[in-house]
């Protein structure tokens, strides 16, 4: 069975916006790849370098982020703190010896429909071509209760 | 603030390569300020171990907690509340906080997940620099507020060396030579004639080469 990554897009509001008026249906028909999962965000200061490593925890093969222009973001500095952010979660890969390609930053004008259709496609190329997340792959020969691993319990109470 | 930054991932997870169950602990003190222990960078590498874990195929459960503090024993005691619930410690306070845990928890495993730097001021946002060396002989009354111990390269007492070149230290381009910066700052503030005054030798004792330091305060013992 040919391998569907599971891609997860996070995406600024404000560069999301229009394309995601078209609804799943009107974006599959123009090509964007139907694996792909949008988060939208109320703008692209506001992902955390927790998001990202989180999805692939939750079985994501690939994970990117859209924002806005660096010099035109619609809250200044949005889109340059997400590009941080992505920057730190692939070094972060990479120190785990995973290819720091299965997370990336794409910058696009707001309302450029075709472009954000491209990222898309471009991220589903990219990680088919890469494969299997090693984290999922690994996990899959684990016992089911470990699949169920807790993201975290602050103050302690378990 | 004392200035830490991760370890390397690497060091972090072959630390904890026997453990199944980890207790990643913060400290809301320093280490948050500069942005390497506190709640936020416990999330993180939570979730590096394990996907380390994942990746290594390896079983594990992660808590997260942050400790106001973990240099004072009031803080680490509440530790108390996971009891039973973890292998393994990785503190991500700075090294008096790993030092106190293993003082007051002789049985538990512990380890640090930063590197203890320095004590420092924030340069700017995302910059961090060293200001005090902790010598226990402050010389700042004589230097116009500037530590040569910290922030000259060869912790020269009667600077400058002959090294400086055009207001920058010799081995650290990028610094500004801190005597020149003494010398500068005298002459604006009137007291030029301090740069005159010879250091004598000094006793390094205080500064640890005496063994480990103790303060004791008997106004504020019970």
């Amino acid at each position: 069975m040919a391998f569907v990554p599971d891609i997860q897009a996070f995406c600024c509001h404000y560069t999301a916006q229009q394309s995601c008026a078209e609804g799943q249906g009107g974006l599959a028909a123009d090509g964007f790849p139907q694996n792909i999962t949008i988060n939208r965000l109320a703008c692209g200061g506001k992902l955390e370098v927790t998001m990202l490593l989180k999805a692939f925890e939750n079985g994501a093969d690939g994970v990117y982020m859209i924002g806005c222009p660096t010099d035109k973001c619609h809250n200044l500095m949005g889109s340059q703190r997400a590009a941080k952010r992505v920057a730190a979660a692939k070094k972060a890969l990479a120190e785990l010896g995973v290819e720091p390609e299965r997370v990336a930053m794409f910058h696009l004008e707001r309302g450029l429909h075709p472009e954000f259709v491209q990222a898309g496609r471009q991220m589903q190329e990219t990680i088919t071509a890469l494969g299997p997340s090693p984290f999922k792959a690994e996990l899959s020969s684990l016992p089911a209760q470990t699949k169920l691993m807790p993201s975290g319990c602050k103050g302690g109470a378990q | 603030m004392i200035i830490a930054e991760r370890k390397p991932l690497n060091e972090i997870i072959e630390m904890v390569t026997d453990a199944k169950r980890i207790l990643v602990l913060g400290c809301r003190g320093c280490v948050t300020v500069c942005s390497a222990g506190g709640e936020r960078e416990v999330e993180i590498l939570a979730s590096l171990i394990r996907l380390g874990k994942m990746k290594a195929g390896q079983q594990c459960e992660v808590i997260e907690a942050t400790l106001v503090r973990q240099c004072d024993k009031e803080y680490v005691d509440s530790i108390d509340q996971w009891d039973g619930q973890y292998d393994a410690i990785v503190s991500m306070a700075c090294g008096v906080g790993v030092n106190f845990i293993a003082n007051l928890r002789p049985c538990d495993k512990v380890y640090p997940g930063v590197n203890t730097t320095a004590f420092g001021g924030s340069a700017e946002q995302g910059v961090w620099s060293e200001q005090c060396a902790g010598c226990g002989d402050c010389v700042l009354h004589r230097t116009g507020g500037l530590c040569p111990v910290a922030r000259c390269a060869k912790s020269l007492m009667n600077g400058p060396c002959g090294g400086s070149v055009g207001g920058r230290c010799e081995i650290h381009q990028e610094v500004p030579c801190i005597w020149q910066s003494i010398h500068d700052r005298l002459e604006r503030t009137g007291k030029k004639a301090d740069m005159d005054r010879i250091a004598p030798i000094r006793d390094w004792s205080t500064a640890g080469h005496g063994g480990p330091r103790k303060t004791v305060r008997n106004d504020l013992t019970v």
